[in-house]
């Protein structure tokens, strides 16, 4: 389920980029031409696009709040956001770590296709929509169609889910700590058997959770699969 | 897309830097919307007056407009002028002022009525309109900016926002209304006037008949959810107030702000970066279909 991390060596210097003073593309040109390193970014101020498109285990962390599309395309790097971040964190990432400190706006995690997304607040509305592999732990609650549409990869939600969880659902799996206020079309409840807790429990591990959340504590949900097979009884609909 | 931002003041020591913090909100938020920009201030109202805010639509003398204005109401109206802009002050009846200048005056838009409320509103780069019209020198209690990018009606200065149809009550509009036109006319029997083929006045006009009907601004909203269809993030002003609202499936983006000294709201965090204290501020996404409102002390 998870794919190994490569991170950045511990011993090499923290290298301070300050948007107060570079430009968002001088700052995302350093990080892409970086084989390696530890890169430290001071004065995001809700800039839009930080991070995005790395390709190479570098360590990033962002000192502050980041604005859309943060760590999007995310290849093998660990980036980590001590702040909140907007629309479409982490979008279409392939693999790496992404980590959030605070909240997530909507469509965290959209499109992910590999890697762990890590939030530590509250995600907003469509929280991996369309996932096709990527893991997301989220801490606190998500918004509405979270996982909507989503075909692969895991969401697991320490808090609640709001109105039609995993609505169109393919095959990704949900699992959710709290309430579900709705599930969408197709998303019901499953048996969590061994096979799945302990999937869930590395994921909680990988998220740093290990001993102090327990995989029992949550609930399975996805797809009955009655809306994406072909059947012949709704043949006049199609 | 389009860019919001709303700054509304809880510490008086902060109010004569509204307009300051306001104008580096809006800068933040220009390439949300750059073909047009507008602002609502809520600055302290002078006794027994009421303030027309009027922009031109085509030259005009503005003292020979108040002396017809004050002809038709029966009352003596002073001018202040600025830029393209005047505002008309009363001790007269200011309902009939505006209902003169909408139904007589070609030449006019009237953005504004109230004690309190001084709407603004230009075409063209947002940091040149604030520039233009003095944002930054204008102090008050509450301000709400929005800079736009045109879907549903044409760039014009009376299609940018805020939108005021009712006493010292303002709109900002971020997404697309479906059912404005017979919205529209159901507020028009009712007695509303409207003085653009724009969806957000029809959001304007909404709230202000409900509340004119003794609807506080939250109950008025909570109508909002029910009367109106459509993408919204809505934040509204009166005169002792300030509001948002999005709607139930919440595309259009919103964060909400809050420390001892202010209340604010941006479409993105940006717009909330340049103000003082936000590194401590408590900061959220206002969640779907629900009514977030703030009052001051009379």
């Amino acid at each position: 389920m998870m794919r190994t991390q490569r991170t950045a060596e511990v011993s090499s210097p923290w290298i301070d980029l300050d948007l107060a003073a570079l430009s968002i593309r001088t700052v995302n040109q350093r990080l892409h031409d970086a084989p390696e390193g530890r890169f430290r970014i001071r004065s995001p101020r809700g800039a839009h696009a930080l991070a995005a498109g790395l390709t190479t285990p570098l360590a990033v962390r962002i000192e502050g709040h980041v604005g859309y599309y943060c760590a999007g395309m995310n290849q093998l790097a660990t980036v980590v956001v001590a702040g909140n971040a907007s629309t479409g964190l982490a979008e279409n990432m392939m693999s790496g770590l992404v980590h959030v400190e605070g909240d997530a706006s909507q469509s965290a995690g959209a499109s992910g296709c590999g890697g762990l997304l890590v939030i530590g607040g509250n995600a907003a509305a469509r929280c991996g929509i369309s996932l096709r592999g990527l893991n997301i732990v989220v801490k606190g609650s998500v918004g509405h169609m979270s996982a909507f549409m989503a075909q692969a990869g895991n969401l697991v939600v320490l808090g609640d889910a709001g109105d039609a969880l995993g609505d169109s659902i393919y095959e990704a799996r949900l699992f959710v700590r709290g309430t579900v206020k709705s599930l969408g079309a197709d998303c019901v409840e499953k048996p969590m058997t061994g096979e799945h807790l302990a999937g869930l429990s590395r994921l909680l591990e990988a998220a740093g959770l290990a001993g102090k959340v327990e995989a029992a504590s949550f609930k399975r949900y996805g797809s009955a699969r009655r809306l994406y097979h072909f059947h012949i009884d709704n043949l006049g609909s199609y | 897309m389009c860019g919001i931002v709303g700054l509304f003041l809880k510490n008086a020591a902060l109010e004569p830097q509204l307009g300051h913090l306001t104008g580096l909100m809006l800068h933040e938020m220009r390439d949300r919307g750059p073909d047009s920009a507008g602002f609502a201030v809520y600055a302290a109202p002078s006794p027994g007056l009421t303030k027309l805010c009027l922009v031109a639509r085509s030259p005009l003398d503005w003292a020979a407009l108040a002396r017809r204005t004050g002809v038709a109401i029966g009352a003596e109206i002073i001018v202040e002028t600025l830029e393209d802009h005047a505002i008309f002050s009363t001790r007269g009846d200011g309902d009939a002022a505006r209902r003169f200048l909408i139904d007589e005056v070609r030449e006019a838009t009237v953005l504004s009525q109230g004690r309190s409320i001084e709407i603004y509103k230009g075409v063209g780069d947002p940091d040149r309109i604030s520039a233009r019209l003095g944002l930054a020198q204008k102090a008050g209690s509450h301000a709400i900016g929005h800079t736009r990018m045109a879907t549903e009606s044409a760039v014009t200065i009376a299609g940018s926002h805020p939108f005021s149809t009712g006493l010292d009550t303002c709109l900002v509009h971020n997404g697309s209304l479906s059912n404005h036109n017979r919205l529209r006319e159901t507020l028009v029997r009712h007695g509303e006037r409207f003085q653009t083929e724009n969806d957000s006045e029809v959001a304007a006009a909404y709230l202000a008949f409900r509340m004119k009907q003794g609807d506080s601004l939250e109950e008025a909203l909570a109508g909002a959810l029910e009367a109106l269809d459509g993408f919204y993030t809505f934040v509204v002003g009166t005169e002792y107030g300030f509001a948002v609202l999005r709607d139930p499936i919440a595309c259009k983006p919103a964060v909400l702000a809050e420390t001892e000294d202010w209340v604010a709201f941006g479409s993105e965090f940006r717009a909330l970066a340049p103000l003082p204290g936000v590194e401590h501020a408590r900061i959220w996404e206002p969640a779907p279909a629900t009514v977030y409102a703030w009052t001051r002390a009379a």
